[in-house]
């Protein structure tokens, strides 16, 4: 026999051929087969962190801004059930995972074992696809299959849980065949005829809008790329879901802003009025709809999206197509090239009002606020941030709240991959060890979490990483003391009680950042903010900066809850007037 | 207008509801039976019958016949999830109303009664091609293989006969004359 190989050198033979270099992950019984493996394979690095959850984010945030999957290694039992966050998380926001759990030895299953969990079971709804290796044999094969499945199509999380005998038992490895076509799973491909609709619908409207999410980051940056052209081909303007920020430069001039509850009024109006919607790689939700019987009621909608059980999932459409954003934005370039329309100038007569309307809607101003010169409002500090980061290559994460929000209007990205928050699932402690994961993709550049104090709190201990791989990450926090966005909901939905949304005794984060062996800053005027920004830029440490801004500081603009796109509630000074003409209270 | 104290939208109109057999062809390993019943709980679809079994040993295959309820836009939904699990192969859909399908479900049912009332009870499962698997003095199984209603019919008649013990089987579909779905 020839080669026989133990199941803790396949798992290491498979990542090198795969391509993996770093691995995110924390021992445990029933993983300590494939960590004495460790040793002998010096291209992957093992990252350690201190909680599976850690892991977990820490591999999406590499994943995210590298385009490659992220890898985690966790043990049996608690191991596995820690990183179901992440995992959720990953799966919500099509992030490729691959995840390789130690198991209790094949004859222990099922007999409640020692820190034995029925981790396929707990992590099936919450995986594209999962495996319990019963037999050394199929080690190879799962392994390979498990990237297959994670890469391809609309990319997501999987898991392989290896009970630790099967670490120990041998057979031959074989490598990865050829990568088939989109894991056979992606039966119909869109076809030349579909374009054509396509670019039928677009030469008659007249107020267009293309609609941009997570699917062009997650099809290359070529998508991108691809995306800027057909956008200044058509002379359309174009919005964006909080996971697509980036694919389109946030400082266009044809580019509104992001859509959504949290949107700007120019994006939301122009949802609701355009009489062509072309959604690229995005799925309806229900951040992004609000009210479904009245979105956007007058307009034709296109739908191009890898995910076939995406379309019409939440809203009818008129064309869909099915297939890889990258290639479908190329056919549909190309085909307009040939026909030699010259949309360009052609169409810039026909949609030249829809410019006139969104201009008086963008005169609103709807992301403004009332500036202080004694408290730093949580929005001015976003904006200085973005001012003195943005001629470096900027990597950005977030947690969740209203931080995120702030940050997705006032950062403009230019970059696809930029950009790595928690949308679908909405994670409180994403933003963190995401910043962990991005750092080491790109371990020289600038890598900031704009945190809120509530939830950089429930993966805080993921610091000791940061530090001890000498990860040089920025946590940015807007500390208002408060849960800001349940406190925001409270006001406006539950006649301000606050319950138990004020976190009384929080930690000294300058301290704590010391404790840590990192360095804190704190920020507690708006004229000292640019200095101390700096000073933590030129930090060559993982810096805690502790913000200390307006607790009471609210984020709009907002659309209220089951509203249309049209009905939003803007920020104070709207409110102010509106309060005057005896209107405005009755919004919320 | 109301003001509503949810983040979420409420929900809007729904389409007509529809009784659907869906047919799942998958690989026959571990756990697919619940990769594809956790679908149907998880996304909130409702199962009214389910049938499940190997069909060929040699390719590993096993066929899911499902019958659930859903407006339009659910049915289209829980194709496309099915199809998007790794193990499925192919996915057919059938309308029950539909005549280029057939419909069988199974049942065994026992009677413990007298002797007349057990010659009743198997008069009156003759109209529905009864089948006696069993027969005592005290006692008779009979099989019945019919659609849904017809099973439902029969066991209201056979309760004041003595039926004590019903099984019965989901229901699973063919499609008649020599097409085969692909």
């Amino acid at each position: 026999m020839a080669n026989l190989m133990t199941g803790a050198e396949i798992v290491f033979k498979a990542l090198e051929d795969q391509g993996v270099t770093h691995i995110f992950g924390y021992p445990g019984g029933a993983v300590l087969p494939i960590y004495d493996e460790l040793k002998n394979h010096k291209s992957i690095k093992h990252i350690l962190v201190r909680h599976e959850q850690g892991a977990g984010h820490a591999a999406e945030g590499y994943a995210r801004s590298s385009g490659k999957p992220g890898v985690v290694l966790v043990t049996s039992g608690p191991g596995a059930t820690n990183v179901v966050t992440a995992l959720t998380d990953a799966y919500m926001d099509s992030v490729p995972l691959v995840c390789i759990s130690g198991q209790v030895p094949t004859h222990l299953i099922g007999t409640d074992a020692f820190q034995e969990c029925d981790t396929t079971g707990i992590t099936r709804p919450c995986t594209k696809h999962n495996w319990l290796v019963k037999n050394i044999s199929d080690l190879p094969r799962i392994l390979h299959e498990a990237f297959e499945v994670a890469t391809t199509g609309r990319p997501g999380p999987v898991l392989v849980d290896i009970p630790k005998d099967i670490q120990f038992a041998k057979t031959k490895y074989f490598k990865p065949k050829k990568v088939k076509k989109l894991n056979g799973k992606l039966s119909s491909k869109f076809n030349q005829k579909e374009i054509d609709q396509l670019i039928d619908l677009m030469l008659k409207a007249k107020k267009p809008v293309f609609y941009t999410g997570g699917g062009v980051i997650n099809s290359g940056p070529k998508a991108s790329e691809l995306l800027r052209e057909l956008v200044s081909l058509t002379g359309f303007p174009i919005t964006s879901t909080l996971q697509g920020l980036g694919a389109f430069p946030g400082d266009s001039n044809q580019f509104l802003g992001m859509l959504g509850m949290h949107g700007t009024y120019e994006a939301n109006n122009v949802m609701h009025d355009c009489d062509l919607l072309i959604n690229i790689g995005a799925r309806f939700d229900d951040r992004i709809t609000g009210k479904i019987d009245e979105f956007s009621p007058k307009s034709k909608k296109v739908h191009i999206d890898i995910d076939p059980s995406s379309i019409n999932k939440i809203i009818k459409v008129n064309l869909s197509i099915v297939g890889d954003v990258k290639e479908v934005i190329n056919l549909t370039i190309k085909t307009l090239k040939k026909k030699k329309l010259n949309l360009e100038k052609s169409n810039k007569e026909k949609i030249s009002k829809w410019w006139e309307q969104i201009q008086k809607w963008r005169t609103k101003k709807s992301l403004n606020f009332i500036n202080s010169d004694k408290v730093i409002k949580p929005q001015f500090a976003v904006q200085r941030l973005y001012e003195l980061t943005k001629n470096k290559d900027t990597y950005i994460t977030t947690e969740v709240g209203q931080h995120q929000m702030w940050a997705a209007q006032h950062y403009k990205f230019n970059k696809p991959n930029r950009w790595m928050t928690s949308g679908g699932l909405g994670t409180m402690g994403y933003g963190l060890p995401a910043a962990v994961g991005v750092q080491v993709a790109h371990p020289e550049k600038l890598v900031v979490d704009i945190a809120g104090e509530a939830s950089v709190l429930m993966t805080i201990q993921e610091m000791s990483t940061a530090v001890q791989y000498n990860l040089p990450i920025k946590i940015f926090i807007l500390n208002n003391q408060y849960m800001g966005m349940v406190r925001q909901w409270q006001e406006l939905l539950h006649e301000k009680n606050y319950s138990e949304s004020y976190s009384a005794a929080l930690p000294d984060f300058v301290k704590l950042a010391e404790a840590y062996g990192c360095v804190g800053i704190r920020a507690n005027t708006p004229n000292e903010l640019d200095e101390k920004i700096e000073e933590m830029i030129n930090t060559d440490k993982p810096v805690i900066f502790d913000c200390l801004v307006d607790p009471h500081e609210n984020c709009f603009p907002m659309i209220p809850s089951g509203k249309p796109h049209n009905q939003m509630l803007l920020g104070p000074q709207d409110q102010e007037e509106k309060k005057i003409t005896g209107k405005g209270k009755t919004l919320v | 207008m109301a003001k509503s104290k949810s983040a979420y939208s409420t929900p809007t109109k729904q389409g007509k509801i529809d009784t659907h057999i869906i047919v799942v062809w998958v690989d026959n390993e571990s756990g697919v039976l619940a990769r594809v019943v956790g679908l149907f709980s998880g996304r909130g679809y409702n199962i009214e019958s389910l049938a499940v079994a190997e069909i060929d040993s040699k390719k590993n295959l096993s066929r899911i016949t499902i019958v659930t309820t859903g407006t339009p836009r659910v049915i289209e939904q829980i194709k496309l999830q099915l199809k998007k699990l790794v193990p499925v192969h192919k996915v057919a859909d059938f309308k029950k109303e539909d005549k280029k399908i057939i419909f069988k479900e199974m049942a065994l049912l026992k009677i413990v009664a007298n002797s007349v009332k057990i010659k009743r009870a198997i008069n009156a499962c003759k109209k529905f091609n009864g089948v006696i698997l069993d027969n005592t003095k005290k006692s008779v199984v009979i099989q019945i293989t019919a659609l849904r209603r017809d099973i439902d019919k029969i066991t209201k008649i056979l309760k004041p006969l003595g039926l004590v013990s019903a099984s019965r089987t989901g229901a699973v579909a063919m499609t008649r004359g020599a097409e085969v779905f692909k």
